[in-house]
């Protein structure tokens, strides 16, 4: 069993990861653009967080500023494949990769440990609560707002056209919706969000390091995909609730994997086991279909 | 009104693959007139709208409409001034989207979207009204997503929202082609009223000559890129298409091999 600081660290980076599942949800989903910059964004958010930090910014314009880095590297992302016309996949990776030097210029070495800096959290550890129930507070007002935010966002004018950039491009431009720049501000929005959650990940691990954003997107994929097997994305705020759900629900279920003795995994394997759930996740739903397929064509 | 000037183009230049599409197509269409288009596979028909939509950017020549130089402006600047129904009923409309949400996106067409709500109550009047002239049941159904209707349902639809809000010109390719007759036949009824309703400038691009002198007030007929001949008024009442058939031989000294043609 998971102790109560394992269970409320789980739901701690579900919530973070949460953010990060929206930013997926928005490339994947609404813009139907494949985007791994998020591996590099999440470290970047976290990099100008702790860099900003250290050097005395108050903790919330440093994540905000780890807002706009992340946009900025998604911008770049998408400028790459709209002006320049490289593939989404590859225009992702390449700023993925150039992200990896960038945040060591930005960091200057490998890692920035926070401990004993004035973070976002600071503040609301002279409230009545645990230590370790803290961070679940403000992560939970923070994703409650990112939540109503984007889908008002989705509701308004730009966002509607978003999505018919997304579904149906040919259309969109026909409607005089100037697809290239959607997917500009989409992408930069999505990865706003990715590094705001590499913002509040380094301030509540009391670390940022270079290598933290490896696996972010599979994980974000799992929980996205995750939570659309749990709450049917009928809605776009049903999505929205089941990728903090289904972000919830990953990391809870990692906690027990991991806490499982009989198992025998140990955390070093994270990344494998989400990679197995991930491609279980998006398998199963295709095996079921051609096993009942394969039931009812008997019985005719 | 419409006015295209030697308009040229060659897909693959340079290529094995090399295809000039266009050779100097020059067209002028009038406001309020309705023409109708006709043409083998390859005579330039789409590739002639998709110019003037602006998905494809011509290589010489100039489109004017209403007075506007657009020769070179991309699709969404020109969206303003075109309203488009295209031949696969899936692709006037977002499936993902509810019937609200997509007549939202239509009556904004070419203005500018700002954050405020994109389905607003105002809308709602106007949207029951217009898809009630469906006789479709469709003004009870607005929140339903667009890929719960039939293709001619979702054809009719896309028909008004490219009604819903003024434009110079609407561009129809083949919008009845891909809908089985009895549905084809409703959807080009629902086409003329709208057309005739709101005096469009209209081109209608069509695979079937009967339906080319059926409706509309013109009819042009495209070959190689250029347009080969242009009936109207008194020429064109009680044309039949052997006479379509036999005008195309005199003008080209040819003979048309393509059956889609004759059967259509």
């Amino acid at each position: 069993m998971l102790s109560e600081i394992a269970f409320y660290g789980a739901i701690e980076t579900g919530l973070i990861y949460g953010l990060v599942a929206f930013g997926i949800f928005l490339s994947f989903r609404v813009l139907n653009f494949p985007d791994l910059t998020v591996d590099g964004s999440f470290p970047l958010g976290a990099a100008v967080a702790a860099v900003l930090i250290m050097e005395g910014w108050d903790p919330w314009i440093a994540t905000g500023c780890a807002v706009l880095a992340g946009m900025a590297a998604g911008a770049v992302t998408a400028i790459l494949n709209v002006k320049l016309n490289i593939l989404n996949l590859l225009a992702s990776i390449l700023t993925m990769t150039a992200l990896y030097s960038v945040n060591l210029r930005i960091m200057g070495r490998p890692n920035i440990a926070l401990l004993g800096e004035e973070t976002v959290l600071t503040p609301w550890y002279s409230l009545d609560l645990a230590y370790h129930q803290v961070p679940v507070l403000l992560f939970i007002i923070v994703i409650f707002v990112s939540l109503i935010l984007l889908w008002r966002f989705m509701k308004s004018e730009t966002g509607l056209a978003m999505r018919a950039t997304g579904a149906n491009p040919r259309m969109a431009r026909a409607q005089g919706i100037a697809t290239g720049a959607m997917i500009i501000l989409g992408v930069a929005i999505s990865n706003g969000l990715v590094g705001l959650a590499g913002a509040l990940f380094a301030q509540s691990q009391g670390a940022a390091d270079v290598t933290m954003g490896v696996g972010v997107i599979v994980i974000g994929l799992a929980s996205l995909i995750g939570g659309e097997a749990v709450v049917t994305p009928a809605t776009v705020l049903r999505a929205l609730i089941g990728c903090v759900v289904g972000a919830i629900i990953y990391r809870l279920a990692i906690g027990f994997a991991l806490n499982a003795d009989i198992l025998g995994l140990k955390a070093q394997d994270l990344n494998l086991i989400t990679a197995v759930l991930v491609t279980l996740a998006i398998v199963l739903p295709g095996v079921r279909n051609t096993v009942t397929h394969k039931l009812t064509r008997k019985k005719a | 009104m419409i006015s295209a000037t030697d308009l040229r183009l060659t897909f693959g230049q340079g290529t094995p693959l090399e295809n000039p599409a266009l050779q100097g197509m020059s067209l002028t269409v009038n406001q309020g007139e309705f023409v109708t288009v006709i043409g083998s596979n390859g005579a330039g028909k789409s590739t002639f709208l998709n110019a003037l939509a602006g998905e494809v950017i011509v290589d010489s020549g100039t489109i004017i409409v209403d007075n506007v130089n657009v020769t070179r402006l991309p699709t969404h600047r020109r969206a303003k001034r075109v309203a488009r129904v295209f031949q696969d009923p899936l692709a006037g409309t977002c499936e993902g989207l509810s019937i609200e949400e997509n007549l939202s996106l239509a009556i904004k067409r070419g203005q500018r979207r700002g954050l405020g709500s994109a389905v607003k109550k105002q809308y709602m009047e106007q949207f029951r009204d217009s898809l009630s002239s469906l006789n479709l049941g469709l003004e009870n159904r607005l929140g339903d997503k667009m890929g719960l209707l039939s293709g001619g349902q979702r054809q009719a639809v896309s028909l008004l929202m490219a009604s819903l809000t003024p434009s110079s010109i609407l561009l129809l390719d083949e919008h009845t082609a891909a809908l089985d007759p009895k549905t084809a036949t409703f959807v080009l009824e629902l086409t003329t009223k709208i057309i005739e309703e709101q005096k469009l400038t209209t081109l209608m691009v069509t695979h079937s000559m009967k339906q080319a002198l059926e409706v509309g007030s013109r009819t042009v007929m495209l070959h190689q890129g250029q347009v080969v001949f242009d009936i109207h008024g008194k020429d064109r009442e009680g044309l039949e298409v052997k006479d379509l058939l036999e005008l195309f031989e005199q003008q080209r000294g040819l003979s048309v091999d393509d059956d889609s043609l004759l059967l259509g």
